[in-house]
C-alpha cells in the first residue's frame, strides 16, 4: 500500500513536471516540430525579395531532411503580405493567434516590421532577425522581443565616413539619399562616423522620392557644389541613373555606393562597368558570382544545396547566400536553446551567440550578440569596383554605431 | 404611397400599409426582412460574447470596411458620381484621428467625430471643382487623387505631423472602466481590447448605416438618386445639383473617412504604404460585388474587402504546383471578380439576394 502510494505520488509529480517542462515551450512547439512564422512579399512592389523567403524554405527542408534541429521539424509558414503594412498586421496576428508558431522569423521590410513592432513586443513573442537594415530593430531596452540581422545602416554609413576620414579627411561630401527611413538612416550613419566634422566636410545634400523618374537634377546640384566625394544612398534603380550621369557630367567623386544597390547584376552592369570603376561599397555577404569563392568549402556547400533544394533559384542571386546565411544563423540559436524552447529562453540564445560564423559571410566577420546588443552583424569589408567585379580590400572594419532611432 | 426600389421601378405587389413596411433591398416584405434585420443586429451585438482576439479582430474589419465601401456606395450608387479615389479620404479620417490622439493627445473616441467633420470638409471641397468633370473624367481626377495621397502623405514639410514614412504609432484604445466593470459583473472576466475594439466599431458603424439609411429613404436620398438617374430633369425639377452633387461627395467622404479612423484605432499603427491606389481598387470592386446601389449589400462588399486578398492567396497555393510565382497574379484576382459581377449580377450580392427573395415571395 505505502510502495503503491509513493509510486503514484512519484508518477504523479513526474507527470507534473513533464506536463511543466511542456507548457514551459512555446506554442507551435512540440516533441517532433517547432512552428515559425514568416511573412514576406511575394506579391507587389517587393516581390524581387520573395526569392529571400524561398531561399529558407528550401534551407529550412534541408535540415529537416537531416534529422531536423535537436530532433525536432522546423515547420516554416511563410505567408504573402505583399509589402503592405495592414496585411503585415493581418498576417501576423493570424499566425501568431490562429496558427500559433512560436515566433516570427525574418519579417522583411521596414514599414511592415513597424507595423507589427509594438504588438510584438506586448505579446511577447519573438520578431526574430527581422530582414531590414534599419538601426531601430537594435533596441533591447526598448523592444526585447525584436532582433535584426543583416548590419544595419547607419553601421554601413559609420564605415564609409571613417574611410573618408582617413584617405580624404579634406573631402567635401555631397549626398544623395531617397526621402524615407532608409535614406536618412544611411545619411544619420554618415553624420554620426564624420562626428564634428560633419557640418564642415557635407557641402550638399540632396533628397528624391522613390516615385520620382529620375535623380538627374540632384545629380546637377550636387556636382555644382563642388563636392568631390558622393554618397549615393539610393535603390538599385536610381544608383544605376546616379552612375550613369556622372559620367555623362564627366564628373569623377569618389562614389560610395550603399549596399543596398552594389549588385552587379542589376546596377552595375545596367549602368555600365566603364562608367563606375573605382566606385567604393561595402559587403558583409560573399558574392555567388565572385570567382575567388568557388573553391571555397562554404560556396561549394551553398552550390550543392542551391542544386540540390533550390533548383529553380537563381545562382546569381545575392539573395540566395542571404536565405542560406540566416536560415543557419536561427539554427544556431535554436540548437544553443536545446529542449528550452520557451520563447523567452529563444530570444536568450538568439542574444547569445558568440563568434558564430554563419556561412557565407566573408572570412573574417561573425556574429555577435549579448543581451545589450541586439545586432548581429556588425562588420563590413570594403570593395572596390575594377573591372567587371567588385575587389574587396583593406581589413574587415567594425562599424558598431549603437542603438537609436 | 409607392415607392420604389432602388432601380425605380414599382413593383406590383406594392399595396400595403406603408407603415407595415421597412424597404430592406427594395422588396417590402414586412416578417421576412423584419426578421432578417433584427437577426442582423443581434449577430452584431452577440459576436463579441462567443468569440476573441484575432477572430472578433477581423469582425471588426469586416464592419469597419463595410462602412468604408458604404461611403463609396452613396456616391456612385445613389448619386452616380465615379471614384477611384477613395483610398484618399480613407486615409484623410485615419490620419486625423492619428494626429489628433498622437499630437494633441486626444482619447480615440472623441477623434471620430472631429475626423468625420474634417472629412466631410475635404470631401465636399473636392466635389466642389469635380462638378465640371464626368465619367471619365471625374475618375480620372480621383484617380490622381488616390495616386498622390501616399507621396503627400510622405512629405518632408509635414512629416513631423504625419510621422513621414515610419508612421505613427498609436495608444492602444483600452476600454472604459465603466463598461469593464458592468462586463465584469455580468461575465466575472475582463474585457479584452480586441472585444471592445469590435464593440466600438460595431456602435459607429451600426449608428452611421443607420443614418445612411435615413438618408437615402428621405427627399435628400431621393434628390440624389434623381440627380444620378436624370441631372437634367432633377435640375428642371428645382434640384439644386451642384449643392447636392458637392454635398454627396462630402458626405461619402465622411462614412469613408470615419472608416479610416477606426481602421487606425484597430491596428494601433499607420504608414503611407496603407493608403495607396490598391485600396481604391478594393473598395470599388468590393462595392461592385456587393451591390454598388445598395446599403445592405456594402456589408457583403465590407467582408468581400476583407476576405479578397485571402481568396487570393488560396488561388495562389493552388496553382503553385503550375505556375511559377502565382502570388503575382493576386492582382487578376480583383479585376476577374469585377468582370464576372459586371456581366453575371451587374446589381451585386444584393441585387441577387433581391431578385431571389422576389422569386420565393412570387411563387404562391
Amino acid at each position: 500500500m505505502k510502495l503503491l502510494t509513493t509510486t503514484m505520488v512519484s508518477m504523479a509529480a513526474l507527470a507534473v513536471a513533464m506536463g511543466a517542462a511542456e507548457a514551459r515551450n512555446a506554442p507551435g512547439v512540440t516533441a517532433k516540430e517547432i512552428k515559425i512564422g514568416n511573412t514576406n512579399p511575394y506579391s507587389g512592389p517587393a516581390a524581387a525579395y520573395s526569392s529571400i523567403g524561398k531561399s529558407i524554405g528550401a534551407c529550412l527542408d534541408k535540415f529537416n531532411g537531416e534529422g531536423g534541429v535537436n530532433g525536432r521539424q522546423i515547420n516554416f509558414v511563410s505567408v504573402d503580405d505583399g509589402y503592405s503594412p495592414p496585411r503585415t498586421v493581418e498576417q501576423t496576428r493570424k499566425l501568431v493567434e490562429r496558427e500559433k508558431v512560436a515566433f516570427m522569423f525574418q519579417g522583411l521590410g521596414t514599414p511592415t516590421n513597424s507595423a507589427v513592432h509594438t504588438y510584438m513586443n506586448k505579446k511577447k513573442v519573438p520578431q526574430l532577425f527581422v530582414a531590414t537594415g534599419a538601426t531601430k530593430w537594435g533596441d533591447p531596452k526598448n523592444f526585447p522581443w525584436t532582433m535584426g540581422w543583416q548590419p544595419n545602416y547607419q553601421s554601413e554609413g559609420v564605415v564609409y565616413a571613417r574611410y573618408v576620414l582617413a584617405t580624404q579627411p579634406t573631402a567635401k561630401i555631397g549626398i544623395l539619399y531617397q526621402n524615407d527611413d532608409y535614406g536618412k538612416d544611411y545619411v544619420h550613419g554618415l553624420e554620426n562616423g564624420l562626428g564634428d566634422k560633419a557640418a564642415s566636410m557635407i557641402v550638399a545634400r540632396e533628397s528624391f522620392e522613390v516615385t520620382d523618374p529620375t535623380i538627374d537634377s540632384q545629380i546637377v546640384n550636387i556636382k555644382n557644389s563642388g563636392a568631390d566625394t558622393f554618397y549615393n544612398v539610393t535603390t538599385p534603380k536610381f544608383a544605376a541613373q546616379a552612375i550613369a550621369k556622372n559620367f555623362e557630367l564627366n564628373w569623377a567623386p569618389l562614389h560610395l555606393l550603399n549596399s543596398v544597390s552594389n549588385s552587379i547584376g542589376s546596377v552595375v552592369s545596367k549602368a555600365g562597368f566603364e562608367k563606375g570603376q573605382g566606385m567604393i561599397s561595402a559587403a558583409y555577404l560573399m558574392d555567388p558570382t565572385d570567382p575567388e569563392w568557388k573553391s571555397h568549402d562554404e560556396y561549394k556547400a551553398w552550390n550543392a544545396w542551391m542544386d540540390e533544394y533550390y533548383p529553380d533559384g537563381d545562382k546569381a542571386d545575392s539573395f540566395t547566400a542571404y536565405g542560406w546565411s540566416v536560415c543557419h544563423t536561427l539554427v544556431k540559436a535554436l540548437e544553443q536553446a536545446g529542449d528550452d524552447l520557451s520563447r523567452e529562453n529563444i530570444m536568450a540564445e538568439a542574444a547569445n551567440l558568440k563568434n558564430y560564423r554563419a556561412p557565407m559571410l566573408l572570412p573574417g566577420i561573425t556574429i555577435n550578440t549579448s543581451p545589450t546588443d541586439f545586432y548581429p552583424i556588425e562588420q563590413w569589408q570594403l570593395m572596390r569596383l575594377k573591372g567587371n567585379s567588385w575587389e574587396r580590400f583593406g581589413e574587415i572594419i567594425d562599424g558598431s554605431a549603437g542603438g537609436g532611432s | 404611397m409607392a415607392s420604389t426600389d432602388v432601380a425605380g421601378n414599382v413593383p406590383a405587389f406594392l399595396n400595403q400599409n406603408p407603415k407595415d413596411r421597412i424597404i430592406v433591398l427594395g422588396v417590402p416584405l414586412p416578417l421576412l426582412e423584419k426578421v432578417g434585420l433584427y437577426a442582423l443586429l443581434a449577430a452584431v451585438v452577440v459576436l463579441p460574447m462567443v468569440y476573441d482576439g484575432y477572430d472578433i479582430y477581423e469582425f471588426g474589419k469586416i464592419l469597419m470596411y463595410m462602412l468604408a465601401v458604404l461611403g463609396l456606395n452613396l456616391l456612385t450608387g445613389f448619386n452616380g458620381q465615379f471614384s477611384l479615389g477613395h483610398s484618399a479620404f480613407f486615409a484623410v479620417g485615419a490620419y486625423s484621428t492619428a494626429i489628433m490622439m498622437d499630437q494633441l493627445g486626444m482619447p480615440y473616441w472623441t477623434t471620430i467625430i472631429p475626423a468625420a467633420a474634417v472629412c466631410f470638409v475635404a470631401g465636399f471641397l473636392f466635389g466642389l471643382p469635380a462638378l465640371r468633370l464626368d465619367g471619365l473624367f471625374l475618375a480620372l481626377a480621383t484617380f490622381a487623387l488616390a495616386i498622390a495621397t501616399p507621396q503627400l502623405l510622405k512629405y518632408d514639410g509635414i512629416s513631423h505631423l504625419t510621422g513621414g514614412v515610419q508612421g505613427i504609432v498609436l495608444d492602444t484604445p483600452y476600454p472604459p472602466a465603466w463598461i469593464d466593470s458592468i462586463v465584469m459583473s455580468i461575465t466575472g472576466e475582463e474585457l479584452s481590447v480586441d472585444r471592445w475594439k469590435y464593440m466600438f466599431t460595431a456602435l459607429v458603424a451600426v449608428i452611421m448605416f443607420a443614418g445612411a439609411w435615413n438618408l437615402v429613404h428621405s427627399r435628400t436620398g431621393r434628390a440624389l438618386i434623381a440627380i444620378r438617374d436624370n441631372p437634367l430633369s432633377a435640375k428642371t425639377m428645382g434640384i439644386n445639383t451642384s449643392i447636392f452633387k458637392s454635398a454627396a461627395f462630402g458626405v461619402s467622404a465622411m462614412y469613408t473617412g470615419v472608416a479610416g479612423s477606426l481602421f487606425a484605432i484597430m491596428d494601433e499603427y499607420l504608414a503611407p504604404e496603407s493608403f495607396t491606389f490598391a485600396e481604391a481598387i478594393k473598395f470599388l470592386v468590393g462595392g461592385v460585388v456587393g451591390g454598388i446601389a445598395s446599403l445592405f449589400g456594402a456589408i457583403f462588399g465590407g467582408w468581400f474587402v476583407l476576405e479578397i486578398p485571402n481568396i487570393a492567396d488560396l488561388a495562389a497555393t493552388s496553382l503553385e504546383n503550375y505556375i511559377n510565382n502565382p502570388q503575382g497574379l493576386t492582382g487578376l484576382i480583383y479585376g476577374l471578380f469585377l468582370i464576372f459581377t459586371v456581366y453575371v449580377m451587374p446589381m451585386g450580392a444584393a441585387g441577387l439576394a433581391q431578385i431571389l427573395v422576389h422569386k420565393i415571395s412570387t411563387r404562391r
